[in-house]
């Protein structure tokens, strides 16, 4: 049973780094990442892509005068457009690297993995999609702010959404440097300064037009890359899945147990709580949330969800494919191992499957695309975040606080703009810091501050009456602090960045013990609290759910 | 006048109909999708080795692959129906509502 416990843990830990990254994050920081040789193809691509996105900048900057237009690209993004940045957002370079390595790797439990990551999406249309458009406005605040305190309210998910976009910015950066570093021959710090100086220019000046169409660029180009190397290698093997299988089964060191759940989910704590926060974790993401306001109506916002979830289940059988193939194409060839010897390391390290695969089958021009991709994904990425902490700084906190709502657009996208710059060079200061610290604890924290703090005040403050300003504030910063404690005490901070021998907390993943808490305190002081003003915020719901369910009124709000 | 707007349409027994109807429709499917996916989990957890069975002697397609590959097609068919609903028939009978409220408000 310790035995077990002890397996769990360390697979929970992999899992929580490994699969959180993966998710729409930097790549996760296996192997050795020495500096390769430049890849001109590559640089060629990509100067191609940033050229691009440059002129769409201009283009953008021209119509992006309201604060509509810089938080939400005034409204007018499509439901099949929204649903490919979303895919975007949620496909990154290292769901590409990190997931076809783990396939390569451990054969089924990728493809278990993979389910996790979609299911989430067919609950937050059912329950959450329309709802958060009829409601919302910039940001997601507007809802839970909707009839409760605004100043108070609101500081606490501005300060909630600003601890998710900052450890995932520098987790973001951090992976980038790296990444880059590998893919292109650059220097760490050169990567740094190019991601965050060309997010910067993205955002400042493109507001949300630019970030949406850089993150539908990179979207196609991603299925695209992803595809033609998928097509490529099926190729080899007569386009027969049987014939892959069966190659894969006789060379991998797994044999038979290839297609069998290995270990990575064996202990059922860590797998619900990994299901949980990676369901409600998405659910609960400042800058995934804020795409639901880019659209023009609940409409719209629902088939944003049916093309995303749509590209994003195509994408994920394509990377099973490019993991099998990888393991006969790219395992069986010495040329990708480090000194020839395929029974060690992957040169640039485990997450480098994909990588190889289009060398083999494309050679180095296509190795270069879906390199120029996975730098296109780090910036369309970090380009969100950097526009939903911008706006929890700007609509949130200078706006609605700070100014009590009589802030000029003007000056309001003048304090978002300068809040880009602020986060862009703590991002760049910070990313050159923590090169060499491990950082692979700082998206599960994101992930649990997201599935504790974010979700469960949003949910509640959408579907139930009785939730008043206190339990709002308990349940947000019960749920803030606890799951900034349970990562805190668990292994993959406690013992692995401070160091000490044992952790206090046994598991690694924080959801299924910080969201009861958040969810528990919302409610107990919601129900102590027998204040005038909760009495008004409870006869306030009335007029929200009709808003909520019918959208009236949200259409009139986006336009002022 | 917004609220005046949100108490004509909460007193018309279409939008008892439309939220009855949506909330069934949508914790319906929910409850699909999560009793599927969590049921799912638990077998990874507790009978692994169910999973990589092959579907029929000899075969390299296991069970595992083939519930997978039908849960990633079936949640995106279920999104479809959604959608596909509420972009009707709801979203119609929403427009209806408004248009009701916005009669009886003059």
């Amino acid at each position: 049973m310790g035995r077990l416990k002890r397996i769990g843990t360390t697979l929970g830990l992999f899992a929580l780094t490994t699969m959180a990254t993966l998710a729409h994050a930097g790549p996760p920081l296996g192997g050795t990442m020495e500096k390769q040789p430049i890849n001109v193809p590559a640089i060629v691509m990509f100067c191609l892509f940033v050229c691009l996105t440059m002129g769409i900048t201009y283009w953008a900057s021209r119509r992006t005068k309201s604060t509509s237009d810089f938080y939400t690209a005034g409204g007018g993004i499509t439901g099949f457009q929204n649903g490919l940045a979303i895919a975007g957002d949620y496909m990154s370079a290292a769901t590409l690297l990190g997931l076809s390595a783990m396939v390569y790797g451990q054969g089924y439990d990728g493809y278990i993995y993979m389910l996790a990551f979609f299911a989430g999406w067919p609950i937050i249309l059912f329950l959450m999609a329309e709802r958060l458009r009829n409601l919302g406005r910039f940001t997601f605040s507007d809802i839970t702010a909707y009839r409760l305190d605004q100043g108070k309210v609101r500081t606490m998910a501005a300060i909630s959404s600003l601890t998710v976009v900052c450890f995932y910015l520098l987790a973001q950066m951090v992976g980038a440097g790296q990444l880059i570093k590998l893919l292109f021959g650059l220097e760490y710090k050169v990567a740094i300064f190019a991601v965050g100086i060309l997010m910067m220019v993205y955002v400042i000046f493109g507001g949300m037009v630019a970030t949406t169409w850089v993150q539908i660029i990179k979207a196609c180009m991603l299925l695209v890359g992803g595809t033609l190397v998928a097509i490529l290698a099926m190729s080899r093997f007569g386009f027969s899945y049987t014939n892959v299988v069966a190659q894969a089964q006789a060379v991998h060191k797994l044999g038979p147990k290839l297609m069998y759940p290995g270990s990575l989910l064996a202990d059922p704590v860590t797998a619900i709580s990994l299901g949980l926060g990676l369901m409600f974790g998405t659910a609960g993401l400042p800058h995934i949330l804020m795409r639901f306001f880019t659209v023009t109506n609940a409409k719209e916002a629902r088939k944003s969800v049916l093309y995303a979830s749509g590209f994003v289940s195509y994408f994920f059988n394509v990377i099973f494919l490019l993991g099998l193939t990888g393991i006969i194409i790219v395992g069986q060839n010495s040329e990708f191992f480090v000194g020839g010897n395929i029974k060690g390391a992957l040169i640039g390290g485990g997450n480098m499957v994909a990588m190889h695969l289009a060398k083999a089958v494309g050679g180095n021009l296509l190795l270069g695309f879906l390199a120029a991709v996975a730098f296109a994904t780090i910036l369309a990425v970090v380009s969100g975040l950097a526009l939903a902490g911008a706006s929890a700084i700007s609509h949130d906190l200078y706006a609605r606080v700070i100014m009590k709502g009589k802030a000029s657009e003007t000056t309001e996208i003048k304090v978002s703009k300068v809040a880009t710059i602020c986060l862009g060079f703590i991002a760049i200061v910070l990313g050159i810091l923590f090169e060499k610290q491990n950082i692979a604890f700082m998206v599960g924290l994101a992930f649990g501050v997201a599935a504790a703090a974010n979700f469960p005040v949003l949910i509640l403050s959408m579907y139930w009456k009785g939730l008043t300003t206190r339990g709002a504030l308990w349940g947000g910063y019960g749920g803030l602090v606890s799951a900034f404690l349970f990562v805190l005490f668990s292994k993959s901070v406690w013992v692995d960045v401070i160091h000490f021998k044992a952790a206090l907390f046994p598991y690694t993943q924080p959801a299924l013990f910080a969201m009861p808490i958040a969810f528990g305190l919302a409610f107990i002081f919601s129900k102590l609290d027998g204040s005038e003003r909760a009495k008004l915020e409870i006869e306030a719901f009335e007029d929200q759910y009709v808003r909520g369910q019918t959208g009236f009124g949200a259409e009139t709000a986006s336009k002022h | 006048m917004s609220s005046e707007m949100y108490e004509h349409m909460r007193s018309n027994p279409k939008f008892q109909e439309l939220v009855s109807k949506r909330s069934r429709f949508a914790w319906t499917l929910a409850f699909i999708v999560l009793t599927m996916f969590y049921g799912f989990v638990l077998v990874v957890a507790f009978k692994p080795a169910l999973l990589g069975q092959p579907i029929h002697q000899g075969s390299m397609v296991t069970i595992g692959v083939v519930v997978e590959l039908f849960m990633f097609i079936f949640f995106w068919v279920l999104t479809g129906v959604y959608v596909y609903r509420a972009n009707g028939e709801f979203d119609s009978l929403t427009q209806e509502l408004i248009k009701d409220a916005w009669k009886e408000n003059k």
